[in-house]
């Protein structure tokens, strides 16, 4: 997946990309896969400046849920530091650049709780909500947002 | 090579030393496959 143009863009755009490998590094392997409960491979996190991880992808994907994934966790990153603005923009791109993808409705979600966190303002939660009406109605997620929906008018 | 396309690095804590300087996120993969 790497080989990717795409995906070397993103990477090389917001990370500092810092590979261990399982028997050429099995020092390191253990040490920091034991730091960060990682021990199956390919195990990729995305981890903050203080060094806390944002994100986490186990196994392969092919390059567009990958990307999609990376994206999500440059979401999770900036909505960590408090910086919901950005955090909106990346879930919303997430779900419109890679719409078929298992990314996708997490991100939906998101972006309404980053557009709340920003605004504060809880329409944006149920502007998600009905966003859910229409698209990834099967997804955990849509029923985790089913409880931000204003209940329909009964006169 | 694919890996020529992204300047891995394999130092996990000077990096993280670099990232946190710079204020970027570390991408950090676990990988068994060949270097």
């Amino acid at each position: 997946v790497y080989a990717d143009p795409h995906v070397a863009a993103f990477i090389n755009d917001h990370f500092t990309p810092v590979r261990i490998h399982v028997r050429d590094q099995a020092d390191d392997f253990k040490r920091l896969g034991d730091r960060f409960n990682a021990h199956w491979t390919p195990t990729i996190l995305i981890i903050d400046p203080k060094g806390d991880e944002r994100h986490r992808i186990e196994g392969f994907l092919p390059a567009a849920d990958f990307l999609a994934q990376l994206t999500a966790g440059v979401a999770h990153a900036a909505r960590a530091r408090g910086d919901f603005a950005n955090a909106e923009r990346w879930y919303r791109e997430v779900v419109e650049k890679f719409p078929e993808t298992e990314s996708a409705p997490e991100a939906l979600y998101w972006a309404g709780v980053a557009k709340y966190k920003a605004t504060n303002d809880s329409a944006a939660l149920g502007e998600t909500a009905a966003q859910f009406a229409n698209r990834y109605q099967t997804s955990s997620w849509a029923k985790k947002a089913s409880v931000w929906a204003k209940p329909a008018q009964t006169s | 090579m694919a890996d020529e396309l992204i300047p891995w690095r394999h130092d996990f804590d000077t990096a993280l030393s670099d990232a946190a300087a710079g204020n970027r996120d570390l991408l950090l993969d676990f990988t068994a496959a060949p270097m």
